[in-house]
C-alpha cells in the first residue's frame, strides 16, 4: 500500500524541550487512524508540523504519489495539496455568516485576483446547500455563525473541511461539547468520510475511538509508543501505565 | 441569495446620494455661480475635506477590513501629492519664463529655457539643475502616472518585505511609522531633489488656465467628490465578494486563512498596495487644493491622525471612516482656525488653538473605551441591528480582530 502522508524521524524542540522526538508516521489513501496520548505527548505539535505552521529541527514529511516534501511549502501550500485541519477550539470566521463561511472553504482557486472577480456560481451555491445539509445548518445559511452555539461551530467548521474535498483530514478532538447523539452522527461521518480519503483523529475519549473501529496510534512524549487496534494497544502494559492508569 | 450588488450594499447608494446633493448644494451656494455664501476658501476646505474622506477610505480597508494597522499611508497620500505637484510646479515656472524671455533680442534656445525654469524653481535651494527625478515633470500625462505609480511601487516593495516575513499587529505599525518618518527626513534634505523643507509652491495655479480661483476651486471639489464617489464604490466592491470575506478573515484569524490555503500574505500585500494608490490619488487631489505640499505633510503624527479619524468614525464599515475624517478635520479646522471663543478661567485662559489637540485625544480614548463602533455606530440605533453576546470574547484571536463591542448585526 503506498502511503498518503510519510513522517519520518522527525524531532523538534521548543527551548530545549523535544516536543516531538525521532517520530515516523504514516497513513495511506483511504484509511481513518486515531492518534491518542496524553496531555503534552506532541499531538497538537504533530498536526502543526504536518500543516506546516512548525518546522521540524529534523526529519521528513513526505506527501501524495510524488512524495512532495511538505517542509519546503508554506501552510496555504500545503492545504491547496489537499490537506484539511479541523482545530480542537471551533475556529470558524464569527462576524460572517454560515454561507460565506462555507463558500471561503469551498474548492475554488485562492489567489487575490481570482477572488476579486469570483462570484458563486449555481453550482457552488447547491454545494453549499449540500454541505448545510450534511453538517445540520441549512437552515441557519444566513445567520452570523458568531451566533452558533459551540456544537454547531464545531459542526460548521467540520463543514468547511468537507468543503475544501481534502485528501488528509487532520480532525483535533471532533466531540469536545457535542452531545451523545452528536457524538454519534460524528463517528459515522468519520468512518464514512474515511471510505475514500485519509481521516486522522486525534481524541482523548476512548469510547469515541473505539467506537471509530480504526487503527490506533499511541503518542507518548513526543514518539510513538504502541500501534495497532483499540484492544491491542488497551492491552500493551506500557500504554496502561502512561496513558490509560491515569 | 442571489442579490445585486446595490441590494447586498444600500449604503453605496445612500451614500452617493448624500455626496451628489453636497456637491450640489456647495456648488448652488459658490462664488462662481454668484451666490456668495460660502467662500473660495471654504469651498477650498470642504474639497480638501473630501480628499481627506478618500484617505480615510483607504485606511478604514487596510485596517478595519484587514486588521493591518499600517501608520503610514500619508506617506503614499503625500508622495502622490508631490508626483502631481511637480508637474504643476514646472508647467506654471515654464509659462512665466517664456513670458519673461519672449522680450528678449535672441530668441532662447530650449536648454536655455529649461536653465530659467530649473533656476526659477531651485533658486531657494541654491542650485539651477533639474535632479534626475524631473525628467519627466515637464508632461501630465507621465507625471499622472507616476502619482500612481511611485507610491504603488514602494507599498508594494515595503508590503513585500515586512509581510513575507510575517511582521503584523504593533511591529508592523512601527515599521510604517518608521517608513513614514524615512520619507519625511529624506524629502527634508535639499539633496532630495524636491526643494527640501520648502516643499512645492503655487500649486493652486492651474498652467495655462485662464479661470479664477472661484472657478477653480469648484473643478476640484467636482473632481474630489467624483474621486471619492468612485473610490466609495470600488471599495465597497472589493470587500463584498469573496475577496472581502478572505480579507475580514485574515483581521479575525489569519492562521485560519491559511489553513484554508489562502495565501494571507498575497492578500495583504494587494490590499496594502490598492489603498496607498487610493491614498495617493487623494492625496494628488489635496495638494493642489493645498496650494502646497512639504515634507512636514508626511510626517509620522499625519498618519496617526488618519487612524484617529477611522477610529472615530467607526471602523470596517467604510461610511464611518468618511464620516470620521470630515468631522473630525472640519471641528479641528474650525478650532485651530481661531474660530472658538478661548475660556477665560481667570488664572489661565484656554486657548482652543492649543487645547484642540487635547480634545482631539480624549474623545479618541472616550470614543475607543465607551463607543468602539464611533460616530457611524449611531447608523446601527436606526437600522436596528444588534450585535450577538459575546461576553467579551473577539472575533478571532489575531490582535487587529474585531472587538466584541465592534461587532455588527
Amino acid at each position: 500500500m503506498s502511503a498518503l502522508l510519510e513522517v519520518s524521524g522527525v524531532s523538534v524542540s521548543f527551548d530545549g524541550f523535544k516536543a516531538i522526538n525521532n517520530l515516523s508516521f504514516s497513513i495511506g489513501e483511504a484509511e481513518l487512524r486515531a492518534i491518542i496520548g496524553p496531555n503534552g505527548a506532541g499531538k497538537t505539535t504533530f498536526m502543526d508540523i504536518v500543516t506546516g505552521k512548525t518546522k521540524p529541527d529534523e526529519g521528513k514529511v513526505l506527501w501524495g504519489e510524488l512524495s512532495r516534501n511538505l517542509l519546503k511549502m508554506r501552510e496555504s501550500k500545503i492545504a491547496q495539496a489537499g490537506l484539511g485541519r479541523k482545530f480542537q477550539r471551533p475556529t470558524v470566521f464569527e462576524d460572517q455568516s454560515v454561507f460565506d463561511n462555507l463558500l471561503m472553504a469551498l474548492k475554488n482557486p485562492r489567489g487575490a485576483f481570482a477572488c476579486l472577480f469570483y462570484r458563486p456560481t449555481r453550482a457552488d451555491r447547491a454545494r453549499v446547500g449540500e454541505l448545510a445539509e450534511e453538517v445540520g445548518l441549512a437552515a441557519f445559511l444566513s445567520r452570523t455563525s458568531g451566533e452558533l452555539s459551540h456544537g454547531q461551530k464545531q459542526w460548521l467548521e467540520i463543514g468547511m473541511l468537507l468543503a475544501q474535498e481534502p485528501r488528509l483530514m487532520l480532525v483535533d478532538e471532533p466531540a469536545a461539547g457535542m452531545t451523545l447523539a452528536e457524538r454519534e452522527h460524528t463517528t459515522d461521518l468519520l468512518v464514512s468520510l474515511a471510505r475514500t480519503r485519509a481521516v486522522v483523529v486525534v481524541e482523548h475519549d476512548m469510547e469515541f475511538v473505539r467506537r471509530l473501529g480504526c487503527k490506533v496510534t499511541v503518542l507518548h512524549e513526543g514518539s510513538v509508543l504502541a500501534e495497532g487496534s483499540i484492544d491491542h494497544v488497551t492491552a500493551d502494559p506500557r500504554v496502561i501505565e502512561v496513558y490509560l492508569g491515569r | 441569495m442571489r442579490q445585486s450588488f446595490i441590494a447586498r450594499n444600500p449604503s453605496v447608494l445612500i451614500f452617493l446620494a448624500c455626496l451628489a446633493v453636497f456637491t450640489l448644494a456647495v456648488t448652488l451656494m459658490s462664488h462662481a455661480l454668484g451666490a456668495e455664501m460660502i467662500s473660495t476658501s471654504f469651498i477650498k476646505t470642504l474639497g480638501r475635506t473630501l480628499c481627506l474622506c478618500l484617505v480615510a477610505i483607504a485606511m478604514d480597508l487596510v485596517w478595519g477590513y484587514c486588521g493591518i494597522l499600517s501608520l503610514g499611508h500619508f506617506a503614499f497620500f503625500g508622495l502622490g501629492g508631490y508626483m502631481i505637484g511637480m508637474w504643476l510646479m514646472y508647467a506654471r515656472t515654464e509659462i512665466i519664463v517664456a513670458e519673461s524671455l519672449a522680450n528678449a533680442a535672441i530668441p532662447p534656445t530650449p536648454d536655455e529655457v529649461r536653465d530659467a525654469i530649473g533656476s526659477q524653481i531651485f533658486g531657494v535651494v541654491g542650485s539651477s539643475d533639474f535632479p534626475a527625478i524631473w525628467a519627466f515633470a515637464h508632461s501630465l500625462p507621465l507625471q499622472l502616472a507616476l502619482v500612481v505609480l511611485v507610491p504603488g511601487l514602494l507599498a508594494l516593495v515595503f508590503g513585500w518585505l515586512a509581510f513575507r516575513s510575517r511582521v503584523t499587529g504593533v511591529y508592523l505599525s512601527i515599521l510604517t511609522q518608521a517608513m513614514t518618518l524615512a520619507l519625511s527626513l529624506y524629502l527634508f534634505q535639499n539633496e532630495s531633489g524636491l526643494r527640501g523643507n520648502n516643499g512645492l509652491s503655487g500649486l493652486q495655479n492651474l498652467p495655462g488656465v485662464e479661470a479664477g480661483q472661484d472657478w477653480i476651486s469648484l473643478w476640484f471639489l467636482w473632481a474630489s467628490a467624483l474621486a471619492l464617489g468612485l473610490g466609495y464604490v470600488l471599495c465597497a466592491w472589493v470587500v463584498s465578494g469573496k475577496f472581502g470575506s478572505v480579507v475580514r478573515g485574515i483581521r479575525d484569524d489569519e492562521a485560519r486563512v491559511r489553513f484554508l490555503g489562502y495565501s494571507v500574505e498575497g492578500y495583504k500585500l494587494f490590499i496594502f498596495t490598492f489603498t496607498a494608490i487610493i491614498a495617493a490619488v487623494a492625496g494628488a487631489l489635496y495638494y493642489p487644493q493645498a496650494g502646497i505640499i512639504n515634507p512636514g505633510e508626511v510626517a509620522p503624527i499625519a498618519s496617526i491622525y488618519l487612524a484617529v479619524w477611522v477610529a472615530i468614525g467607526g471602523r470596517g464599515r467604510l461610511y464611518g471612516a468618511v464620516i470620521g475624517a470630515a468631522v473630525v478635520s472640519l471641528v479641528s479646522t474650525w478650532f485651530t482656525g481661531g474660530m472658538v471663543p478661548s475660556i477665560p478661567l481667570g488664572v489661565y485662559t484656554v486657548d482652543w488653538v492649543d487645547w484642540w489637540l487635547v480634545l482631539l485625544g480624549l474623545s479618541f480614548v472616550l470614543v475607543t473605551l465607551f463607543a468602539p463602533k464611533g460616530i457611524g455606530g449611531l447608523v446601527d440605533l436606526v437600522s436596528a441591528r444588534v450585535a450577538p453576546d459575546r461576553h467579551g470574547a473577539d472575533y478571532g484571536p489575531d490582535k487587529g480582530a474585531l472587538r466584541e463591542e465592534e461587532g455588527r448585526k
